[in-house]
Order: structure tokens, then C-alpha cells, then sequence
């Protein structure tokens, strides 16, 4: 192959699916001259599962994205065909939203963001080479011999390293959706000494919408006030697709059952681990033997179209049993299969041998994002990339990395996790893995985050004015609910006996009646009568401060006992082998993570507190050595 | 500057020597917490104290006004202490019980049990000990941890560990079920009951207070090790008691059969309180009186932690003796000869054949000769047999109570947002805040654990 220098970008984003078009969307935005490289022009930002964005965990991450100038959720707020809040019987910290989109419009809007992107160009080639000068990214090579230079490389390549799809026995080299694996730039990683793993992920099968009888299942419609992911998005007012609930049941079982010795995951042609939140049918059946049926939902992939996601049956069965275990659900015995369901496995590099800032550890200048760091989820790969995106420029422009703690945001949670403990299975974030729940709500990430987007450049000083102005209204109100009080007297405790609560004795003020479980802030307008009316958000924001007052005060105490561990640096120079007293598993472990803070450090399994101890006193000794040599 | 904030509590000398012992706090809140349980025996303002003096005066529980124990106290004002930080000696004389009492004292307004080491690791970190020494620091505490790790091993011995981990295991599953409602909302698993978490929670609440109560080395203090002096008729036991005691305290006859109700009492023994148990005779007869006492004589048997087999050795060795040889063979006993001032009957050797590899101690009750060797005796059986008795291992087990008192706050906290109606997330906050904390105990705090369950436990897969 005749090799010819094709450009040299400041940054070189390979591979344009959630992640990278984050990454590049982000490296452009800061200023600097971008190319992202994708395998198909027409899969860009493709939704290669299901139709759906959000939910715990996720909507969480979406939102975040946004308060740092990401472009996830305005897209998905233009293309969205439902949504929902969900969790709205739990608190404020679990609330989440999640949308239907649809597939095609979100795919193109996000690809004409990307076009219209200035010092942005997108590419359509396939990248077989990452070139490296010493421990330095200098560039990369292209499969027809473009060879692209840049300080910065970011590897956002999905699930197509090395790609391999298997319907029953058949299997073949290829990425999702019939589109074309990746499979020289796996041996390049390998060459540059990244270790690798490897993951399995499905999908379900796609029927004809109007082979489908809908009289047979429960309807699911969107909420009727639609509350949009991005801040920056005003009222939405759109109707909205349903989707439609049915249940496999005990044929279907059985009729898995009897083919279970043709799925590749049973025959033991598929090695890589699969996600446990995301089984297929025949792993549903196979571990939950006593069940007797499983949710199955019908999912629009867009308006355009009539294609339907069969959510919950997700397989790799041969073609001939995926058409007859379909058609014995309820709703789906005349049901016309488009295309049929597959497992993939796929490469991904450990991601223990990256640092916090996605940068790998062994090589300055690459960075990873998104499902090649095993990762599951538009979501979490979307966050993944506008970190490295982000971190790639601060490198060039040297300035500080970006690196969120896990109490700051769910992305810090997710890339900690990834760096700190590695994955087994495809990590896909969960509300549980975030010790601060409470504090990390999707309801206030603009307010955790806009100021750390605003540094970085990527929130424009009107969006960020508008966020300190929002929090100046919730400080003030919540300052004037807790200095009006009420006297004790017959009007007063007449009014508080019509909203079944217990009358007072004593001067209380407004904020402490508000703490009472049946008092909302609505309520509470009798008895504060001149009040000023404010936007329903501002309100929102008081009423889970003052409700939640101590539970949130306790988390932040914690947080602020744990910030002097994490802000507690180690010098990435630490040569393990030099401390005394470190036990050899704490050593190795150490060694193989590399920490970057003595916090980061206790979380790495196997490293006891004593060995953090022993650790601070190195440190300690290390510090006075420097000051007093 | 200190470069830890909380504020540490320890027994700091090796007990056993005369009884004198330091409990010692270092950090922001030590004089604060020391002036609640300290009374000055002068009229002197505790204000007005002045650094590095010793005090003397008494350590008063605050809720109670017990006087714990009469002690010397020093307040040592930062930064030139051991630590740097402000600090403070209780030196106390009470015995380890004392001791103990104090720590406990100690512990509030969030001061907590120092670390394995700990003094040592802020005296190093806040810049009080040389630089050159330290691997010599890393070297105590990896020492110090290893050994509280042997010590709380030994007490978890004790079927802790099991009745800690099904704790455990209840919490996780009400946990679990939580979590699997928050993250996968739209599945098919019914939303978890919150009239029924209480009621588990409250049970579980109930458990973990009676092992509270009952826990290692926390037990033994308060309730003393009890011990139970058992013989035949007429052999002693009475008169043994009193030796031990140094006062008159059971009723002595020459008749046999004078003990008939049980009769307990503590001595003191280099710190550790022993509960005697005196009862009636062993032998066979007919009245009915002295057979329930007997009986239940015989029920303390199964109880006691430790067995004063006595025999008197004025006599020859009766079917009663051999009767109860059999029933101690198996237990932890330390064998009395009793009334070595008479002509012996027998020889040591029969009784060392008959009772192997037991210790026998020879004693006169009436004479009060060889009890200073039984309480040694008594002492060095405890030390080997239980083996808390010293600083490390009774921080070891106080550590594994506090923990399981944090634990108990935290279920108390679960229960009090249920009552305020909080969501669930932020009830499952101190239920998870407990579970993590008894993870303490058994070892493992791993949170992955919480995943691994939902989805053992749920069929996930929307
Ligand atoms: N010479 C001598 N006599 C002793 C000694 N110990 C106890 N006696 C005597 O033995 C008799 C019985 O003593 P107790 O202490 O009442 O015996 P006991 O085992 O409690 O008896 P019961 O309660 O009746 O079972 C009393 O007359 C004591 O004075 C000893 O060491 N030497
Ligand atoms: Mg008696």
C-alpha cells in the first residue's frame, strides 16, 4: 500500500458513534482543527440497539453532558418521539428521564451538527494504524494509505474492533447493522502493547410495524408534560408515539428450550462475557427457569419508517427459531421479521491502562472513549468522549486536565470505575454504583457542572450568567422561607388543619412547615399569601433543599471528609518498588492502576488501609525530602 | 496544621502491670471531650488548667455520674505533643475494666477508636517524628495492624463473624431489592414494601443490640468472667470463695450440704473481673432442697466460661468426685486441691491421671495459702484461653462493638426517615450506611456486591 501524507489536524478522532462525535464536537468547539474518521458517513451517531436514550444512571449522564456543553441532549430533544420521567413515585435522586428517539432523525441531526461544525471535517475511511513517535501519538493511517498527523488521537470505535456477528451457526467478521468491522486496528493496539479483552453484546430481532396486533398488548404512552433533557431547551409541545408491552410466555420458552443446543452462547462459540442488565432471551429463560413469562416491549424506531424494536428479545438464536419464538407472543403471531436478531463480540483495551483523564497511560496524547474501554450504552459512551475530547485540547493547549470526581458526577463515578476496578462484563452506569445519590440528581447538574464547562469553554457565558442567576433565585427563596414565620393563631392553625397537618404553638417559620412530609411548596401558598410567584424549576430546587435539608447536608460532609483524600496527589513518577512496607498484592495492584490520588488509590481492590498509610508516609517522607534537599 | 481532623481515642500501655493505664485522645475535640467526664478533685476551674500539669480527680459518666475510676490528667496543648495535635493522658488505676469504662467515655462527639498505629502514623505525618525513622514508623503500624487483625480474628471466633454476616445478609436483600426498583424501574419486580423493610429493619435492629451487648471483650468487662467453683460436699468451696474474696462472705460449716441457693460475686483479678459462682455440694441425696440446688448447680455447669474444680485432699476420692472428674474433663477447669494443711489421702498424680494436661493448683481455703498461685493461675488460663487481655485486643473488640453500634445508628436512622415518609433512596442510605459498616467485621466492603445480587436475584433485561 502506497502510503501519502493526507493532513495534519490537532486532533484525530477515530470513529464517529456516540463517542466520537462528542469528542470531535468538543475538540472543535475549544479551537482546535479536528477530523473525525468514520467507517460509513451514513452511521454516524448510530443507534445500533435500541430507540431509546436515558433512564437511571443514563438520563443522568445525558443531563450532565449537556451542563458541559455536549450535544446529546439537544439532539435529543429535537428528535425525540416520547418521553418520560421515570422513578416519579421515588425521591428527586433517582427521577429520571428517558426518551424514544427517533433512530434515522437522531442519526442525521447529529451528523449535520458535526457538518456544520467549524474547524471540524468529517471523513468517511477506515483508520488500520495509529503511528507513534517514541511514547507519543503523532498521527494515524488510513486503509487506503492516508496517513493524517495530530498531537491528539481519540479511539472511539464502538464495538467494531475485531467485530464478529453469529446468528446460530453461522458467524462472520463484521460490525453492527451489516456494516464493516475494524479489524486491522486491533494488531496496531496490540503492537503499541495494550492488553486487550473481548465482550459480547445482542440484538433483537425488528418487525414490520403493521404485521403487529397492538389490540393484543398494553399501551405505553409518553407523559403528557414533556420535560426536555437539555437546559437549553425551551417547551416542547409534540405528539408523541407510544410503545406497547406484551410478555413472552410458556411456549416461547419452550420453544428456546428445544433450540438451545443451536445459540452460540450455549454451544460455547461465543467467549466474550455479555451484559447481565442486558440478557438474551434464551439466557432469561435458561437462569430464571421458574419464570413464566418476560416483558417484552414494542419500541418505534422513528416516525418515518415502520420498522419496530422487540426490547427484551434480544438474541442470537438461528433465524428459523427467532421466527417462531416470535410469533408465540401475544400480539406477534402474524409478526413479519426485517431483520434479525445477532450477538457481536467485539475487542475492547482493559481500561485499567488508562488514566482518569482517558488518556492512556502508556502512550501520551492517545485517548480512549466509549465501547472500546468496555462500556455499554450511548450514554456512557457519549460522556466518555466529551472527556477525552475535552482532556485531548487541555493537553494541547496545556492546560489542566478535567477529571470529575464520583462527587461531582456520574461521568466521574463511570470513568473512576473504568480506570480504578476495571470491567467484567460491559460496564453500564447505574445509580447504585454512585455513593452520592443525593447530591448527584439529574435535576441539578447544571448547577454541579455549568461552572466546570463554563472554565472549560464549552458553555457560553449567556447559558452560564442564566444557571447563577437560577441558583441566586433558589439561595434567595429559600433564605426568605426560612425568615417568615408564622404566629400561632386561630387563622393560622385553621388554615394548617385544612392541609392535614398539625397545628403550631410557637412561631414556625415557612421552611420548617415545608419539611413536613404533607406540605409542598404549593401548599404552603395559603399561609404565604404575598409570595411572588416563581418558575415551576426555582421551585423544584427549594422545595428538595429545604425536604431533604439534612440527608443532603450529611452527604456533603462525607464528601468534604473524602475530598482530602482525593485531592491528595500522586506523583505519576511513584516508583511502587521503592516504598518499604507495601504488601506485594497492594504493590502489583498499584502498580498495574498507577493512581493518580491517594483516594483513587483505596478504591482499588486488594489495597488494605494500612497500605494507604503506608503509602501517606512515603509521601510524607518523599515531600520532606524534596523541601529540605 | 493537623493534617487529620477527627479527633482518636486508645488504651495506650499494656495492662497487667499493677493496673495503671493511659487512655489517651489526640485531635481538635480532645480537651472538649475530656472536660465532659472529667471532675477535678480541687475546686479549680477545669478552664484554667494549665499545659503538661497532671490533674487528679475522677472520670464521671456524664449520663449516669458513675464514678468510673479516680485518675491523673494531663492536657497537652498542640503543637508540641506526640502527634502535634491537642492532647490529653487519662492515667488511670482501676484495672483494665476501668480502662475500658474510660475509652467508652471517650467516644463521643465523633471520637473514634484510633487506627492500629494511629499515633504514630499523625505523629510521622504531622512532622513530629524524624524523617530517617520512617520505615521504622511503617513498620509499627504494619505491626500494630497485624496484630489487631489476629486479635479481632480470635474474637470473631466466637461466631460474631456468623451472626454478623446474616446480618449482613438480610440487609443486602432488603438493599438489593431497593436497587433493583430504583435502576430498572421499568422491569417486572414488585416494588419492595415499605411497611415490611421496617419491620425486618426493626428486627434486625433487635439482633444486633443484644450482640452489642453481648460482644467480646465488652461482655466480659461489664459481666466478668464467670466461673464456677464446683466440688463435693464439704470440700471447700465456700471457704475457697471467701479466700478469694478476702472477706466473709458465704456461710462455712463443717456439716456437709451447708450451701444450698447460689452465691455470686467479683473479685478483681490483675484487671479482670472474675464472677465466682459459689453453689451447692455434688452428691447424692435425698433431700429436696439441696437437690435443686444442686440441679442447679449443674445448670451453671453448661454456662460457665471457666471451672474451679475443687477436691479436698484430706480424704480419699469418693464416687461423687469421679462423677464430677467425668462432667469437667471436657470443659476449661482449673483444679483446686483444697486443704493441703492436712495429711493427703492422695497424691497430685491420681488427679493429673484422672483430669490430663489439666493445670492444679494446691491451696489451703482455711490457711488463705497458694491463693495468690491460683489467681495466677486463673490469670494465665484467661490470657490463653480467651486471649484479650491486652490494649490491642481490647481495642480489637471495642472496635468491633463500636462498629456494630454505628451500624445499630444507622438502622435507627433508616427507620426514622421511614417514619418521616422520606423516598426510599434515602431510607436504602442507612440501610446501606449499616451494611457497609458491618463489612468492617467480617471483612468485606466490596459495593459490587449490591450488583451482583440484582442481578442474581432479578431477572433484569428490559
Ligand atoms: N483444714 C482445712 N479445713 C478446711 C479448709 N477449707 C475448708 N475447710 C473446712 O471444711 C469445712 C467445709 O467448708 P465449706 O467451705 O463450708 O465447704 P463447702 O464445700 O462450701 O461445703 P458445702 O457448701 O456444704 O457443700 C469447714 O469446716 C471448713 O472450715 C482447708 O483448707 N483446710
Ligand atoms: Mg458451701
Amino acid at each position: 500500500m502506497t502510503q501519502y501524507t493526507a493532513g495534519t489536524y490537532d486532533v484525530i478522532v477515530v470513529g464517529a458513534g456516540h463517542a466520537g462525535c462528542e469528542a470531535a464536537l468538543a475538540a472543535a468547539r475549544l479551537g482546535l482543527k479536528t477530523v473525525a474518521f468514520t467507517i460509513n458517513l451514513d452511521s454516524v451517531a448510530l443507534m445500533a440497539c435500541n430507540p431509546s436514550i436515558g433512564g437511571p444512571g443514563k438520563g443522568h449522564l445525558v443531563r450532565e453532558i449537556d451542563a458541559l456543553g455536549g450535544q446529546m441532549a439537544i439532539n435529543l430533544d429535537k428528535t425525540f418521539i416520547q418521553v418520560r420521567m421515570l422513578n416519579t413515585k421515588k425521591g428527586p435522586a433517582v427521577r429520571a428521564l428517558r426518551a424514544q428517539a427517533d433512530k434515522i432523525a437522531y442519526q442525521y441531526s447529529m451528523r449535520y451538527s458535526l457538518e456544520l461544525q467549524e474547524n471540524l471535517d468529517l471523513i468517511q475511511e477506515e483508520i488500520v494504524k495509529i503511528l507513534v513517535k517514541g511514547q507519543k501519538v503523532i498521527g494515524v493511517v488510513t486503509k487506503t494509505g492516508g496517513v493524517y498527523y495530530a498531537n491528539a488521537v481519540i479511539l472511539t470505535t464502538g464495538v467494531y474492533l475485531c467485530g464478529k456477528i453469529y446468528v446460530g451457526d453461522v458467524s462472520y467478521n463484521g460490525g453492527p447493522n451489516g456494516l464493516f468491522p475494524a479489524n486491522e486496528l486491533t494488531n496496531s493496539l496490540i503492537d503499541l502493547g495494550f492488553e486487550m479483552g473481548r465482550f459480547k453484546t445482542g440484538t433483537p430481532p425488528r418487525i414490520h410495524k403493521d404485521s403487529i396486533d397492538f389490540s393484543k398488548m398494553i399501551e405505553q404512552p409518553g407523559d403528557k408534560e414533556i420535560i426536555p433533557f437539555s437546559y437549553t431547551t425551551g417547551k416542547i409541545n409534540r405528539e408523541q408515539v407510544s410503545c406497547w408491552l406484551t410478555y413472552s410466555n410458556e411456549e416461547t420458552h419452550k420453544i428456546i428450550e428445544e433450540n438451545l443446543y443451536r445459540a452460540p452462547l450455549y454451544s460455547g462459540q461465543i467467549k466474550g462475557a455479555g451484559p447481565r442488565y442486558c440478557p438474551s432471551i434464551e439466557v432469561k429463560v435458561v437462569n430464571f427457569k421458574d419464570k413464566k413469562s418476560h416483558q417484552i416491549f414494542i419500541e418505534p424506531e422513528g416516525i418515518n419508517n415502520s420498522e419496530m424494536y422487540i426490547q427484551g428479545l434480544s438474541t442470537s438464536l438461528p433465524v428459523d427459531v427467532q421466527i417462531q419464538m416470535t410469533r408465540s407472543v401475544k400480539g406477534l403471531e402474524n409478526a413479519k421479521i426485517m431483520r434479525f436478531g445477532y450477538a457481536i463480540e467485539y475487542d475492547f483495551v482493559i481500561p485499567t491502562q488508562l488514566k482518569p483523564t482517558l488518556e492512556a497511560k502508556k502512550i501520551d496524547g492517545l485517548y480512549m472513549a466509549g465501547q472500546i474501554n468496555g462500556t455499554s450504552g450511548y450514554e456512557e459512551a457519549a460522556a466518555q468522549g466529551l472527556i477525552a475530547g475535552i482532556n485531548a485540547c487541555m493537553k494541547i493547549k496545556e492546560r489542566e486536565p478535567v477529571v470529575l470526581q464520583r462527587s461531582d458526577a456520574y461521568i466521574g463515578v463511570l470513568i473512576d470505575d473504568l480506570v480504578t476496578k476495571g470491567v467484567k462484563e460491559p460496564y453500564r452506569i447505574l445509580t447504585s454504583r454512585a455513593e452520592y445519590r443525593l447530591v448527584l440528581r439529574q435535576d441539578n447538574a447544571d448547577m454541579r457542572l455549568m461552572e466546570i464547562g463554563h472554565n472549560i469553554g464549552l458553555i457560553s457565558d449567556d447559558r452560564y450568567k442564566k444557571m447563577i442567576c437560577k441558583k441566586g433565585m433558589i439561595e434567595k427563596e429559600i433564605e426568605r422561607l426560612g425568615s417568615v414565620k408564622l404566629t400561632p393563631n386561630s387563622d393560622t392553625n385553621e388554615k394548617l388543619k385544612k392541609l392535614n397537618t398539625s397545628p403550631i404553638n410557637t412561631p414556625v417559620t415557612l421552611e420548617e412547615l415545608l419539611k413536613r412530609p404533607e406540605i409542598s411548596y404549593e401548599s404552603l401558598k395559603e399561609l404565604d399569601e404575598t409570595r411572588e410567584e416563581l418558575p415551576s424549576e426555582i421551585i423544584e430546587q427549594v422545595e428538595i433543599a429545604v425536604t431533604y435539608e439534612g440527608y443532603i447536608k450529611r452527604q456533603i460532609n462525607q464528601i468534604n471528609r473524602h475530598k482530602k483524600m482525593e485531592n491528595k496527589r500522586i506523583p505519576e513518577d511513584i516508583n511502587y518498588d521503592d516504598i518499604h512496607g507495601l504488601r506485594i498484592e497492594a504493590r502489583e495492584k498499584l502498580k498495574e492502576v498507577m493512581p493518580l490520588s491517594i483516594g483513587q488509590a483505596s478504591r482499588i481492590s486488594g489495597v488494605t488501609p494500612a497500605d494507604i498509610t503506608v503509602l501517606l508516609i512515603y509521601l510524607e517522607a518523599q515531600k520532606r525530602k524534596r523541601t529540605s534537599g | 496544621m493537623s493534617a487529620v481532623a477527627d479527633t482518636i481515642a486508645a488504651i495506650s500501655t499494656p495492662i497487667g502491670e499493677g493496673g495503671i493505664g493511659i487512655v489517651r485522645l489526640s485531635g481538635d475535640r480532645s480537651f472538649q471531650v475530656a472536660k465532659k467526664i472529667f471532675k477535678p478533685r480541687s475546686k479549680r476551674d477545669i478552664d484554667k488548667f494549665e499545659n503538661r500539669k497532671l490533674y487528679l480527680g475522677n472520670i464521671v459518666d456524664p449520663e449516669t455520674h458513675e464514678v468510673i475510676d479516680e485518675v491523673l490528667i494531663v492536657f497537652f496543648k498542640a503543637p508540641h505533643t506526640y502527634t502535634r495535635e491537642d492532647m490529653v493522658e487519662i492515667n488511670c488505676h482501676g484495672g483494665l475494666m476501668a480502662q475500658k469504662k474510660i475509652l467508652d467515655l471517650t467516644l463521643r462527639d465523633e471520637v473514634r477508636i484510633a487506627d492500629p498505629g494511629e499515633f504514630t502514623k499523625r505523629a510521622f505525618l504531622n512532622g513530629r517524628i524524624d524523617l530517617s525513622q520512617a520505615e521504622a514508623v511503617i513498620d509499627v503500624i504494619r505491626a500494630k495492624t497485624e496484630r489487631a487483625l489476629v486479635m479481632a480474628n480470635r474474637q470473631l471466633a466466637g461466631g460474631l463473624s456468623d451472626r454478623v454476616q446474616d446480618i449482613r445478609k438480610n440487609l443486602l436483600s432488603i438493599i438489593v431489592h431497593i436497587e433493583a426498583n430504583i435502576d430498572f424501574p421499568e422491569e417486572d419486580i414488585p416494588e419492595a414494601d415499605l411497611s415490611h423493610i421496617k419491620q425486618e429493619i426493626e428486627d434486625t435492629r433487635v439482633v444486633l443490640d443484644r450482640l452489642i451487648q453481648n460482644s467480646g471483650a465488652g461482655k466480659i468487662m461489664r459481666d466478668g468472667i464467670s466461673t464456677l467453683i464446683l466440688g463435693n460436699t464439704n470440700v471447700g468451696k465456700s471457704s475457697l470463695l471467701n479466700a478469694l474474696l478476702k472477706e466473709e462472705r458465704a456461710i462455712v460449716t463443717d456439716i456437709p450440704g451447708t450451701t444450698r441457693d447460689v452465691i455470686e460475686e467479683y473479685v478483681d483479678i490483675k484487671g479482670i473481673p472474675i464472677k465466682i459462682i459459689d453453689t451447692a455440694g455434688i452428691r447424692r441425696t435425698k433431700d429436696k432442697v439441696e437437690s435443686i440446688g444442686i440441679r442447679r448447680a449443674m445448670d451453671y455447669l453448661d454456662e460457665a466460661q471457666m471451672i474451679l474444680f475443687t477436691v479436698d485432699a484430706s480424704r480419699n476420692m469418693t464416687d461423687d468426685d469421679l462423677y464430677l472428674i467425668d462432667k469437667v474433663k471436657d470443659k476449661f477447669t482449673i483444679v483446686v486441691l483444697n486443704k493441703v494443711d492436712l495429711p493427703l489421702k492422695f497424691e497430685q498424680k491420681t488427679i493429673e491421671e484422672l483430669l490430663p494436661g489439666k493445670k492444679i493448683v494446691k491451696v489451703s481455703a482455711l490457711k488463705e495459702e497458694g491463693i495468690d498461685e491460683l489467681k495466677q493461675a486463673i490469670y494465665d488460663a484467661v490470657e490463653q484461653e480467651i486471649g484479650f487481655l491486652d490494649e490491642h485486643a481490647i481495642i480489637a473488640g471495642e472496635r468491633q462493638r463500636q462498629v456494630m453500634q454505628k451500624a445499630k445508628e444507622s438502622l435507627d436512622l433508616a427507620i426514622e426517615s421511614m417514619a418521616n415518609q422520606m423516598p426510599v433512596e434515602v431510607v436504602e442510605l442507612d440501610i446501606r450506611q449499616a451494611w457497609e459498616k458491618l463489612g468492617e467485621i467480617t471483612g468485606d466492603t466490596v459495593s459490587d456486591n449490591i450488583i451482583t445480587a440484582i442481578f442474581e436475584n432479578f431477572c433484569i433485561g428490559k
